[in-house]
């Protein structure tokens, strides 16, 4: 007998608006880890960058609580090294946009330290705002 | 290729206008001593300062559409030096180019021009590798930085991802090495030369920021470094603040790679403060 897995069976609402937001097969991952190995930020998130795709596998909307996609700097160092040439900052990204766009958001342009504001480069401002406001 | 007729479109962004004008000023000081016309953008804007990375909003595009077609306009290739300009104008070129819808809606919606990607998105440090070559830039050296141990520092988004940014090997990137060759440094191998300072993280998750920023530049510490040279005014500023607390001996000056050629071409007046002793001696 085989198994097979039919993505279009597994696909529930949570799991097409994260690939209709992140271009990304989410099914493509293997769970290998190498991701998680490289990500230098593993040391804040309360889920692992492989941990955060396995639950969006099977459709558990629970990982948009997840603190990870808010710390994930977009570094691009897992995305270098996926064998299964996924891009993990994209799928950080869209449960971030799916967050946001249920009203949440975890950075809050009146909350910015004034002394950052002041010397901080201004990429650093425009470009935290645009991925975590709504 | 002759010295004559180098011109390139040339956009610095709002960082290097406001809070980095000294890459900004060393950037063109250099670029004029290798026979390099760069030409502003006229009425340029900010570039979204974040490569967009959600699919279902063509809207955040709007930004770096308009940069890259005034850029088209000039007939020029678009230079930068932000490494996040960088990143940011060459992936949404690359993105419009393949996905000629968003590119249809854009141009519906900009009433300069329309986005044909004919541009080039380049930075000015690969300007000076593949245009300029190694060769010519030794030719120019006037103070070689003999003993000079500089850890070439290029963190995320100049090399990632590698297909798209057309830069250099993601995993042993060597331009800023050969560089820092050209002008008689000696480049200190480090292991967290590819590795990322936190980036915006200093707005959102300041701790994580300067627990990144920090390794790195331990880490280039570590491997004998007298300074930090990098590309990314970003990078700059959290590898400053990571030291901002340390006794100064125990500093890394963090320079510009802009500042060091010019340090080593004579142009102290625009090298900038790392190499305000030799100046003054
Ligand atoms: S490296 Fe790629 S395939 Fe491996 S766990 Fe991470 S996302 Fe999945
Ligand atoms: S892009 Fe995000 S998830 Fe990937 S390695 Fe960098 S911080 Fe980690």
């Amino acid at each position: 007998m085989r198994v097979v897995l039919d993505p279009l069976a597994l696909h529930g609402a949570f799991i097409r608006e994260i690939e209709a937001i992140s271009e990304q097969n989410l099914l493509a991952c293997n769970q290998c880890g190498r991701c998680s190995a490289g990500c230098p930020l593993v040391e804040e998130m309360d889920l692992l960058p492989n941990q955060i795709i396995r639950p969006a596998q099977l459709g558990l909307d629970t990982v948009v609580d997840s603190t990870s996609p808010w710390l994930c700097a977009a570094c691009l160092m897992c995305e270098a090294r996926c064998p299964k040439g996924v891009d993990l900052p994209r799928i950080m990204d869209a449960l971030r946009q799916i967050a946001l766009r249920r009203g949440e958001s975890r950075v809050v342009a009146g909350d910015v330290d004034p002394a950052l504001l002041a010397g901080a480069p201004q990429m650093a401002i425009v470009g935290a705002l645009r991925r975590g406001e709504k | 290729m002759t010295e004559a007729g180098r011109a390139y479109s040339y956009f610095p962004g709002c960082t290097l206008a406001t809070t980095a004008v000294d890459y900004d000023v060393s950037g063109r000081a250099v670029a004029a001593a290798l026979g390099l016309e760069l030409n502003e953008v006229p009425d340029w804007n900010c570039c979204g300062a974040a490569f967009p990375l959600s699919a279902d909003n063509v809207m955040s595009f709007i930004a770096p559409a308009r940069v890259l077609i005034a850029a088209e306009r000039s007939g020029h290739d678009l230079a930068t030096l932000c490494a996040v300009c960088f990143h940011v104008l060459k992936r949404s070129d690359a993105y419009l180019r393949t996905h000629s819808e968003a590119a249809e809606r854009l141009n519906a919606f900009i009433t300069e021009g329309d986005y044909t990607g004919r541009t080039r998105v380049r930075h000015l440090l690969g300007v000076v590798r593949d245009d300029v070559g190694w060769e010519a830039v030794k030719q120019r050296v006037a103070a070689p930085l003999t003993g000079l141990a500089a850890a070439p520092y290029y963190g995320c988004l100049l090399l990632r991802p590698q297909e798209e940014m057309e830069f250099d090997q993601a995993e042993r990137p060597r331009v800023l090495q050969d560089l820092l060759r050209a002008l008689g440094a000696t480049p200190v191998e480090f292991p967290r030369q590819a590795e990322c300072c936190g980036s915006t993280l200093v707005v959102s998750a300041p701790g994580a920021n300067r627990r990144l920023s920090t390794a790195v530049v331990d880490s280039a510490r570590l491997a004998g470094a007298a300074m930090i040279v990098t590309a990314c005014p970003l990078c700059k500023y959290n590898l400053d603040q990571a030291q901002a607390g340390r006794p100064s001996p125990e500093q890394l000056p963090v320079a510009y790679f802009t500042q060091v050629m010019a340090a080593a071409f004579g142009l102290l007046e625009v090298a900038g403060p790392a190499f305000a002793v030799e100046a003054s001696t």
